[in-house]
């Protein structure tokens, strides 16, 4: 084994302390009233500066702090897609009034710890570090869904996300426990050498079960999902914005990881894929179903990921590498086209305090430019070509393709996608069909303005790189090691 | 040239939507006929390729052998090709969009409303269509076919009649609905394909009858069949899947019905031709009883719906649903034991889905010109009539000696639309008919009632609207102009060529379909 001692692994670990930095730098601005103002300028420049430092160092398969992370490629590709949602959320924030401004500094900085919690996430070889990184992106999760302090619905919200988290995580840790006493270890490449010789399966699978509800709350699985809709209704929307893409990221990693080395190329006789199919079948199904009553935009937005994060389970539930792969390229677009979703959302918020559907009447006219990118967004998350949204579910259909099972979950999702269309096309018949003369055309600030394009347009624009990210992920993943 | 031709015929009208994009940038608001002329122009240039195309076409060559096909790695990592080609199928699909959307800029010179994003997507319209017809690569074909909903959504949806909104996303759920089987069934194709994953379908026609698996206790080759064939079937309309279509051409304006009654339907039977034939020749015989059956009630229930509308737009509307029925009829045809026979009916499907377009496509003009004038366009006004003592009455009545011009092309398009000799709709619904007849006796029996159905319905609306004692309201209608004229001649003269003459479409055509004939019959 290739066990680095604390001191050696630092050198490896330089992404995560430079965060560490970002932190205080933040909270030190913060606190001083002469430099309150640089607090937005220093958070930009530290993510700027940590993801250089990233490109620096390089990702290697060497476990660090005795076996309890590894920085390997496969962190790495989840990392990137992590600071980007972090920076460019930080971005949009800065004019953004849903966050009053005497908390903007605690905001960015709980955001940096947020993103040093998922960094540790989707790098943790280690039950222990599994459970401490998802306590460190929930509580201060917690606190920056509740940072409208003077809101009713925020303050809501973070009540209920506290009590659901804390319950998720305790059931979580029970389960891990679980695991533990089974095997003796907390280190998962262990446990997966132990695990062979196991012969008490139901043990096992009461404990994957259990384990499995604290990852579905971080995703927000179906029949773990109560939370989002409410949470994401009543955080400020840049935290809804953040919330909906980055934590799945991240979560998404840490299961992958942690099922794949426990699990793949051992003949156990625990079924998690099946597992995974039915709730898999389940969060698309409830995910779209709800969602096609929801008025309100921000609870809209919230089921349609719930029915996203349906659809990448059902790559999970097939074991092997493409899987995997697909995966990941699907987060890659849902980063995108998910953000700039929401954007559009914060834009229309903001300049036309606009929260539900019908306020969104007539827009088209006012905001021609910005609209039609939301079209294209929202075709994309429809799934329709010639968008990413396509090419990313028609790569997770081919899964069920490849591995001859579950297709019965192949006919499940596409009848969603049907009735995904139908409120997705209601925002957009809001928006053309409609009209409203009352309607005035307000600017938006050019961050915003520049967000909402340059994440929208990337829904045609992977055209042209969109065989060497495949290819490049397919590389990646077949080098990890864990398959 | 040759090989840039097919790939310009896609992309003129993107290069045009782009070029308009542009120009609203750089001229303003003022200047709103620069995008019917840009429109005008990109169509143009389409149909005068179309026509080149046509002119250097030769129906003997297969796609392989053909100068024009241009085939070139797109996506390698899944075996994606840019394929595009054209042979004998496809040529009269793409000569009837290429005049249809170059007549239809004309129909809707006079669009007021946001001009700039109606004619832009009217272009990208065009390009899904034309992708579609040229596509030799499932995976193209598919991104062309999923291209033209959304186009198709915003038309319907912004330049409608009062029900657009309904209209247009009951049309989207119903394609989209059955294009997401058709994608099943494609990766199905792909991954199961026995040597080697490919979505060419040129290849997959020796590849896909050999397909082993099943699923479910069912042959894969079967569900494959079934998915494609909902995706095909809803976009034609197959009975029981058509009931988004007269909705949605009655509520298009109507440009865009001329387009989804002349092309859109086509793409149904256009695909079952192109990849469900060739590759499943099996699953066709098997099915084609039951194909042949929903052909016959396509024709009976489409024209019985047709003589019970008030609302003329919709009438024609059912008469497509009627008409694409003796399509389906000539193609469930394939299985007769008679070579003669299946020729007759295949060749009648693809005439009949030329001739049908043209005749469609004057039909629901003719009704568009009328209404623009009248502003409304019943027959009888219906019993829940706006003004109660109109309710029941005739709305129009003896405008024949008011426009005889008018009435003159109408009287053209009713009758080649019931099928009268000597117009092009006879010789393709008697082809179909013979083609069936040598296949399924009982039912085309059967369905032979549709030619009596059609013409009481088309006659009957004639008597109502155009003869009896004239209907003073009407005093101030206009003939038809000049506009109308130029627009409706070429469709006129079509009907009237191919009713007499239709061996130059026949020469095209026949080759291919022969090459169909043989991959079906042997499995008889």
């Amino acid at each position: 084994m290739n066990l680095f001692t604390n001191l050696e692994s630092l050198s490896l670990y330089l992404p995560e302390l430079m965060a560490v930095f970002l932190i205080l730098a933040i909270f030190l601005s913060e606190s001083l009233p002469n430099y309150r103002h640089l607090t937005f300028n220093i958070s930009i420049i530290g993510l700027l500066l940590i993801a250089f430092t990233m490109f620096v160092v390089p990702s290697s398969n060497k476990l660090l702090f005795q076996g309890m992370i590894v920085n390997d490629s496969f962190s790495y590709y989840f990392k990137y897609l992590i600071i980007l949602s972090t920076f460019s959320v930080i971005l949009v924030s800065k004019k953004d009034n849903s966050v009053i401004n005497e908390v903007k500094g605690e905001y960015y900085g709980m955001l940096v710890i947020i993103m040093l919690g998922m960094f540790t996430m989707v790098s943790a070889k280690n039950l222990l570090m599994i459970y401490l990184s998802i306590e460190l992106v929930s509580i201060p999760s917690y606190i920056i869904a509740g940072i409208s302090k003077n809101d009713k619905e925020s303050n809501e919200a973070s009540l209920k996300y506290v009590i659901y988290g804390s319950f998720a995580s305790g059931i979580m840790l029970f389960g891990l426990s679980f695991l533990y006493g089974l095997t003796g270890s907390t280190d998962i490449n262990f446990i997966a050498n132990n695990l062979i010789t196991n012969d008490n399966p139901l043990t096992l699978y009461i404990s994957i079960l259990f384990i499995l509800v604290g990852f579905g709350y971080k995703i927000s699985m179906v029949p773990f999902h109560y939370w989002t809709p409410d949470v994401y209704q009543g955080a400020p929307i840049t935290v809804t914005a953040f919330l909906s893409v980055a934590p799945k990221i991240a979560g998404f990693a840490i299961m992958i990881r942690f099922f794949y080395t426990l699990f793949a190329g051992s003949s156990l006789d625990v079924n998690w894929p099946e597992l995974i199919a039915i709730f898999s079948a389940l969060t698309m199904t409830i995910g779209n179903i709800l969602a096609l009553k929801q008025v309100n935009i921000k609870r809209l937005l919230a089921y349609s990921s719930i029915s996203h994060v349906g659809y990448m389970l059902l790559a999970f539930s097939i074991v092997g590498p493409q899987s995997i792969s697909s995966i990941m390229f699907y987060l890659f677009f849902y980063l995108f086209m998910n953000l700039s979703a929401f954007y559009m959302a914060m834009y229309m918020s903001k300049a036309y305090n606009a929260n539900n559907i019908d306020d969104w009447n007539g827009i088209a006219s006012k905001a021609p430019i910005l609209s039609f990118f939301m079209v294209l967004s929202l075709a994309s998350l429809a799934g329709l070509p010639p968008t990413s949204g396509f090419v990313a579910k028609v790569y997770i259909l081919r899964n069920i393709f490849i591995g001859e099972q579950f297709m019965w979950l192949a006919v499940v999702a596409i009848i969603n996608t049907v009735i995904s269309l139908y409120y997705y096309f209601s925002i957009v018949k809001a928006m053309y069909f409609m009209e409203n003369p009352d309607l005035e055309a307000k600017k938006s600030d050019k961050f915003l303005f520049w967000s909402i394009i340059i994440f929208s347009s990337q829904n045609i624009l992977f055209y042209f790189y969109w065989s060497q990210l495949w290819d490049y992920l397919d590389s990646l993943v077949s080098n990890m090691g864990i398959i | 040239m040759d090989s840039w031709i097919l790939s310009l015929l896609i992309f003129i009208p993107v290069i045009g939507s782009v070029a308009m994009l542009m120009a609203s940038n750089s001229i303003g608001k003022e200047n709103k006929n620069i995008y019917k002329i840009i429109a005008l122009i990109a169509t143009g240039l389409q149909l005068i390729l179309a026509a080149i195309l046509y002119i250097n076409f030769d129906p003997s060559l297969g796609i392989e052998e053909s100068p024009f096909t241009v085939q070139v790695d797109w996506i390698s990592s899944f075996n994606i090709q840019y394929f595009i080609g054209v042979d004998g199928l496809s040529m009269p699909m793409v000569l009837l969009t290429a005049l249809l959307s170059f007549l239809c800029i004309g129909i809707s010179w006079n669009i007021k409303k946001a001009p700039l994003g109606y004619f832009a997507l009217f272009l990208l319209l065009d390009a899904g269509m034309m992708g579609v017809f040229l596509s030799m690569d499932f995976f193209l074909f598919y991104v062309f076919w999923e291209v033209m909903l959304l186009p198709m959504y915003f038309l319907i949806g912004m330049w409608g009649g009062p029900q657009r909104h309904y209209a247009a996303i009951k049309f989207f759920l119903y394609t989209l609905f059955g294009s997401v089987f058709m994608l099943l069934g494609m990766l199905a194709l792909y991954y199961y394909a026995p040597d080697g994953n490919t979505f060419n379908l040129i290849e997959l026609i020796k590849q896909a009858p050999r397909i082993e698996a099943s699923l479910w206790g069912y042959d894969m080759k079967f569900l494959i069949w079934i998915s494609l064939f909902i995706g095909f079937a809803i976009k034609v309309p197959v009975f029981p899947f058509h009931t988004w279509l007269p909705l949605a051409h009655v509520e298009a304006p109507t440009a865009i019905s001329v387009i989804l009654a002349g092309v859109l339907l086509k793409m149904g039977t256009y695909g079952m031709l192109r990849i469900s034939y060739p590759l499943l020749p099996g699953e066709v015989v098997n099915f084609s009883f039951i194909l042949a059956l929903l052909g016959v009630i396509n024709i009976l229930w489409g024209a019985i719906n047709a003589i019970a509308q008030t609302d003329m737009k919709k009438m024609v509307a059912y008469s497509s649903v009627s008409h694409m029925g003796y399509v389906l009829l000539g193609m469930a045809a394939v299985v007769s034991t008679e070579s003669a026979g299946a020729e007759a009916g295949l060749n009648g499907a693809v005439m009949q889905m030329f001739n049908h377009g043209t005749i469609t496509a004057m039909l629901f003009m003719l009704v568009g010109v009328l209404y623009d004038q009248a502003h409304h366009r019943w027959i009888v006004y219906p019993d829940d009539y706006e003004k109660p003592e109109l309710a029941g009455k005739l709305a129009f009545g003896g405008l024949a000696s008011k426009v005889p011009v008018f009435n003159g092309f109408i009287v053209l398009a009713f009758f080649a639309g019931l099928g009268l000799p000597a117009l092009s709709g006879f010789i393709s619904e008697a082809l179909c008919f013979i083609g069936g007849f040598s296949a399924f006796r009982v039912l085309t029996i059967i369905g032979t009632l549709g030619i009596l159905l059609n013409a009481i319905y088309f006659l009957r609306a004639y008597q109502r609207v155009f003869l009896g004692p004239f209907n003073e309201d009407y005093k101030d209608l206009k003939d038809m102009s000049n506009r109308d004229l130029a627009i409706i001649l070429p469709l006129a003269f079509l009907t009237l060529l191919f009713g007499v003459y239709p061996q130059p479409l026949m020469n095209i055509i026949s080759n291919s379909l022969n090459k169909i004939i043989i991959i079906v019959q042997p499995y008889i």
